[in-house]
């Protein structure tokens, strides 16, 4: 009861309509691990009620399949079920390596991953699964399997968001943005910052450590309707504690 | 002055000048550069319908957006597209700009290239061959002007994305020579500033005659804030924020002006700007439990009081307040039988400062500082 309630200030600040193309960006950092956020819209994304038409393609570039499905069967999800039905698709690409030289051609590394995942998606389309979503954990390590070069991994989000015009899908990432603090620059934490639709932060609160609070999320929502005239972009923030199966998300100083 | 910005888009060029060159720049701060973007197109779009500007047509290179959203936007801001194809094209660096996709069938092949489209979309697929990419713009753009001398306007959706693909003398180069050819009207681009070296973004200040930056209506200073007030911040600046234009006159003037924006659902809406120093000055004070401002009772009370120096005061014996005053004063009113013998008595109870002066040459203690002279 109380899980269904809390996590839905988490769906309510999304407010996601799974036929809509949208780019969801998640940044946390070493403080406050934002992986929980992921694992919540997965969990979403698989339990929807049109189930037949639901479908996910992960690519992880961060942890191996049993990773993911320890954490979601304590969620109440079932990877390997869905695995076998072909609504999740799971790239296994931590030993991933583009090859040097890689960013002038089409082929090799980032380019045929995209092209693989294009026929994936054509396929699932296929079979009439409309509801599409994209994960990738996480986009430093994709950097790292790029050999460093950023712009390859742009490039390879930008074919990525073609992707959710073209097919209406939801494309999800994680970003670490304390990787980026010593740069003057961060050209991919901030690239990701404008391409996102919805933005998730994940940060310690400013008071420092606390047993009942693990860290605020703020979450700003572009492009939500809100009547006639009105500004359309809407920011929530609020407080979370993860637990063994859920997380709570509540305003702060409404704990008991 | 987005009014002043887009006449002068719509005036066009003189002969043998230069064309009128826009930079719209924002930051993640404020990343409304694309609202900006689209409202400028918009309002050439229905200058270049109505016949009021110079250029006959405009070639959008369309990076970070694809042609389907500009079809959809210009349409709902009220410009007619039925005759879309003789006025204006997009060069499409969006839907595949580094020739990744195959020629797969599937969706792909026949929703971009559809007859139906009212607008016409080239897909280019080399946006690393600056070169092909101008020649493709000037072709697109002859054909919408036709054989004359009638011009064309060209209009880029993302430099930042055209600095992702080539360098900055090879972007410098391409824009140089749009602004420069003879069949250019008028050109506008955007770039996201915090996300390129200063040098570039000064090399493309230098090439445009006008340059818009969006910043946000408060500058936050980061970490000494709360949870609270950066969330305010942070909503507010979702909102609107100020809009800076600087125009460069041909007689080397330079003109600054500046304006409010707000974000809409319909998209972005320009208002003179609005006094908000009150505001600004309330976020930059700590915001504490107690008062740290004064009333203005509380200003007169204090500059009445009287400091207990020799030379401050009214000429009257100095008395220091000591909080016995009131008290005593309290007694002499109650009991009327007192004599004034009570009242000395009282009186000499009081505190006082008596001060002995060492000679009588001595002068008044002054508020000057004794070491002013000194040479240090």
């Amino acid at each position: 009861m109380d899980h269904h309630r809390s996590s839905s200030l988490l769906d309510e600040a999304l407010a996601l309509d799974w036929t809509q193309p949208r780019v969801i960006v998640i940044e946390d950092c070493v403080e406050t691990n934002g992986a929980f956020v992921l694992h919540h819209v997965l969990k979403r994304s698989l339990a929807l009620h049109t189930s037949s038409t639901s479908a996910v393609i992960f690519l992880a570039f961060s942890q191996p399949f049993s990773h993911y499905d320890r954490i979601l069967r304590k969620l109440g999800c079932n990877l390997v079920t869905q695995k076998d039905n072909k609504r999740f698709v799971f790239f296994n690409l931590l030993t991933l390596e583009c090859p040097d030289g890689d960013e002038g051609k089409t082929s090799g590394g980032l380019p045929s991953l995209y092209r693989e995942i294009q026929k994936v998606i054509i396929a699932l389309h296929d079979e009439n699964r409309k509801s599409i979503t994209i994960m990738i954990d996480d986009i430093s390590l994709m950097e790292v399997a790029a050999n460093g070069s950023t712009n390859h991994v742009l490039d390879f989000l930008h074919y990525c968001h073609t992707l959710t015009l073209e097919f209406g899908c939801l494309l999800v990432t994680v970003n670490h943005g304390d990787i980026y603090s010593s740069m003057e620059r961060p050209a991919l934490l901030l690239q990701m910052e404008y391409l996102a639709d919805i933005l998730i932060k994940a940060e310690p609160l400013s008071t420092g450590l606390a047993t009942d609070v693990h860290g605020q999320l703020t979450v700003l929502n572009k492009g939500i309707c809100e009547g006639q005239g009105n500004s359309r972009n809407r920011t929530h923030n609020f407080h979370f504690k993860v637990k063994e199966n859920s997380v709570e998300c509540f305003y702060p100083g409404t704990r008991t | 002055m987005a009014e002043s910005i887009c006449r002068n888009l719509r005036d066009g060029a003189l002969e043998g000048e230069h064309a009128p060159a826009l930079s719209i720049k924002d930051s993640i701060a404020t990343p409304f550069g694309s609202d900006v973007f689209n409202y400028v197109l918009t309002k050439l779009s229905s200058n270049i319908l109505a016949g009021k500007s110079q250029s006959q047509g405009i070639v959008l290179v369309a990076f970070s957006r694809s042609p389907s959203f500009y079809v959809d936007f210009l349409k709902t801001n009220g410009i007619d597209l039925v005759s879309a194809k003789k006025w204006i094209s997009i060069l499409d660096c969006y839907t595949d700009p580094l020739g990744w996709k195959d020629s797969l069938k599937g969706p792909l092949d026949t929703k971009n290239f559809s007859l139906k489209d009212p607008i016409e979309a080239v897909l280019f697929r080399h946006v690393r061959n600056l070169d092909l990419l101008l020649s493709a713009i000037i072709e697109m753009g002859e054909a919408l002007a036709g054989q004359g001398k009638g011009r064309f306007s060209v209009s880029i959706d993302s430099v930042t994305e055209m600095f992702r693909h080539a360098s900055l003398p090879s972007v410098a180069n391409l824009l140089s020579k749009v602004r420069s050819h003879d069949r250019i009207s008028s050109t506008f681009w955007l770039l996201h500033s915090d996300l390129h070296e200063i040098r570039a973004i000064a090399a493309l200040e230098y090439l445009s005659s006008m340059v818009g930056s969006l910043e946000p209506m408060n500058l936050s200073l980061n970490g000494q804030r709360g949870d609270l007030e950066k969330l305010s911040l942070l909503e507010q600046n979702s909102r609107k924020g100020k809009f800076h234009v600087r125009f460069k006159r041909r007689n080397g003037r330079v003109r600054v002006m500046c304006e409010d924006f707000h974000i809409k659902q319909s998209g972005i809406n320009f208002t003179p700007v609005s006094s908000e120093e009150g505001i600004i000055n309330q976020g930059l004070l700590p915001k504490v439990q107690f008062n740290l401002q004064l009333s203005e009772k509380e200003r007169i009370d204090r500059a009445k009081v009287v400091l207990p120096f020799e030379h401050q005061g009214n000429g009257e014996p100095m008395h220091i307040y000591d909080g016995r005053r009131s008290l005593s004063e309290g007694k002499d009113e109650k009991a009327s039988v007192l004599t004034e013998n009570l009242q000395t008595n009282e009186d000499s109870g009081k505190g006082e400062i008596i001060y002995f002066r060492d000679s009588d040459d001595e002068m008044p203690d002054s508020d000057e500082d004794p070491d002013d002279d000194l040479d240090i």
